[in-house]
């Protein structure tokens, strides 16, 4: 517990401790893409439906509130509770016929699914094409504005609030009767149906609720860069990222992504910066490579790792002290 | 009214007949044994009442009500439970939490599901073993947890595919103990068991399919000596052993 306060309050406190503008750039990095392992999270973490697909709801976010601002000047707060809805829909409109593939064909289908937005929004002219859309710059850093160009932590603060959200939300779901469904689904879907589970209405559920937070982050990504493009928020690279984040550091748990972004996104960021030009797309390579240690050495990921490490750490003490006890006896 | 009727059920799989014509009534607060050879098609009879088969003709009535062709939740809503004849526990999840999913069907809190979960657990003796992950049990435990669960749903009609198999003796007594009691309890039981010493004097009423049909619905005692079933199941070696009683 005063392990977890520290680490809140040094997360309120991180713009102010450091003021470089690339470090606290990174930090609300890490802290957007921890929002989107754990909304990847609800789906692939507790229900193990695992999605490649959910640069969907990503881009849907971006582009309602960004399409809302500049053609009926809908804040972009509104806009985004208006992206997470479109965001729903069309999650239970993928995940209705989706849900019937079991395993590596649900992941398949979610691929082909992000490619399909990915290519209509490249050829929808009302809303950019393949060009993308600029967002027109509002001066004033005000909260209302949702745009910040003297100091970028006003999108700090607001990421960390999603952050928050989305942390109390992954909470509460564990200790709810859906979170335990969601489990038992993703352990064994029949026997889930023979406890009075309706597998896929819960698995539309839990897409649903990883549909609504995903879009609300590509709200903020368009409001933090200014510019979105099919080519940068209906990207597969961004499906593919949300799932490295949490399966990297522990699907099906809550400190699992943060864990993930936090040590994913700083070192794609530096590989950039240090081989940026000289060696574009290294950090896929690393990507790859986690990928694969991973799925070898610990599917569960590095929750899995210390949890393991945690247990063997109690044995051997509780073996120390019952030597130890042994030992008095005997003296 | 009879707790579950089956009419004429029917079902195919391309060429071959798993059920053919099965009409079968299940009494309030009977313990039903049904045997039969291997690929006689009492698992393909069981789920087509759960649900997890669609019939291919005939109907499934349970408490006057039609539920042919029902999916398995609603199946088990309305208070039919079952166990599987390969266990099927949520093997990353602990023993209490098993049990929880099955609670939660009756107590949406997680309070009140856990209150009923440790209940269960207590009196199926598995209370020592709640926070082990499910994977880590022995074989029969994890029956055992198959059965606590299914019954963290409170059924009224409960079927055990082949709860005894794969069981020593004394794990094979317990587990008679656990259907006895629940009888008594008020639910209602349709067994699938190879193990006749198990089935002959628990059940109060055999029936017994070859083939995908049903050749016999009687007493354990007569259906010891019917000839059909000897020569379809229980084979000559029984009927010299029930002699030599």
């Amino acid at each position: 517990m005063p392990a977890l306060l520290a680490a809140i309050l040094l997360l309120i406190a991180f713009p102010y401790l450091f003021t470089q503008p690339f470090l606290q750039r990174t930090m609300i990095l890490v802290v957007m893409w921890s929002v989107l392992g754990l909304a990847w999270n609800f789906l692939g973490g507790y229900a193990g439906q695992v999605s490649f697909g959910h640069a969907i709801f990503f881009g849907l976010g971006a582009y309602t509130s960004t399409y809302l601002f500049i053609e009926y000047g809908v804040s972009p707060w509104l806009g985004m509770i208006a992206g997470a809805v479109v965001a729903v829909i069309v999650s239970a409109i993928i995940g209705w016929p989706s849900f019937r593939l079991a395993g590596h064909y649900f992941a398949i289908a979610t691929i082909a699914a992000g490619e399909i937005f990915a290519i209509i929004f490249r050829n929808w002219k009302a809303v950019g094409g393949a060009v993308g859309i600029y967002l027109p710059i509002v001066r004033g850093d005000k909260l209302s504005n949702f745009q910040f160009h003297d100091s970028k932590i006003g999108y700090y603060y607001i990421i960390l609030a999603m952050l928050g959200l989305a942390a109390l939300t992954t909470y509460a779901l564990e200790r709810n009767r859906v979170g335990y469904y969601l489990k038992a689904i993703r352990e064994d879907p029949d026997a889930a149906r023979s406890l009075g589970i309706n597998v896929t209405l819960y698995k539309m559920y839990a897409m649903a609720l990883s549909a609504a937070f995903t879009a609300i982050v590509g709200a903020f990504y368009a409001q933090f860069v200014l510019y979105i493009s099919p080519n940068t928020v209906f990207a597969l690279n961004i499906s593919i990222q949300m799932a490295l984040v949490a399966i990297l550091g522990g699907t099906g748990t809550l400190a699992g992504p943060i864990i993930g972004a936090a040590i994913l996104i700083p070192m794609a960021e530096y590989t950039r910066v240090y081989l940026g030009g000289r060696a574009g797309g290294l950090h896929l390579v690393v990507y790859g490579l986690l990928i694969m240690i991973i799925s070898v050495y610990q599917p569960g990921g590095l929750m899995a790792i210390y949890n393991q490490w945690r247990r063997k750490e109690t044995a051997q003490k509780m073996q120390q002290a019952a030597d130890a006890a042994s030992a008095a006896r005997e003296g | 009214m009879a707790l579950l009727e089956l009419n004429g059920l029917t079902k195919q799989f391309g060429g071959l007949m798993a059920n053919y014509d099965v009409t079968l009534r299940v009494e309030e607060g009977e313990i039903v044994g049904l045997i039969g050879p291997n690929g006689a098609g009492k698992t393909t009879l069981f789920n087509c009442i759960t649900g997890y088969y669609r019939p291919t003709s005939g109907s499934v009535r349970f408490q006057g009500k039609e539920i042919t062709g029902w999916s398995p939740d609603r199946v088990c809503k309305t208070g039919i439970a079952r166990t599987f004849q390969i266990v099927r526990v949520l093997k990353e999840m602990t023993v209490l939490e098993n049990v929880m999913v099955g609670a939660f069907l009756r107590h949406g809190q997680t309070k009140k599901a856990r209150r009923k979960a440790l209940e269960i657990l207590e009196s199926t003796g598995l209370a020592p073993r709640q926070d082990q992950l499910a994977r880590n049990l022995t074989i029969a435990n994890k029956k055992r947890l198959e059965l606590a669960r299914a019954l963290a749903t409170e059924p009224r009609l409960l079927f055990l595919d082949e709860a005894m198999a794969g069981l020593n003796p004394s794990e094979t007594n317990d587990a008679v103990d656990m259907v006895r009691k629940l009888s008594q309890q008020n639910v209602t039981i349709v067994l699938v068991e190879h193990v006749m010493k198990v089935i002959m004097p628990l059940a109060h009423r055999v029936v017994v399919l070859d083939s995908g049909q049903l050749i016999a619905d009687d007493t354990p005692e007569r259906i010891a000596t019917n000839e059909r079933v000897i020569e379809a199941y229980l084979g000559e070696k029984y009927r010299a052993a029930s002699r030599s009683h």
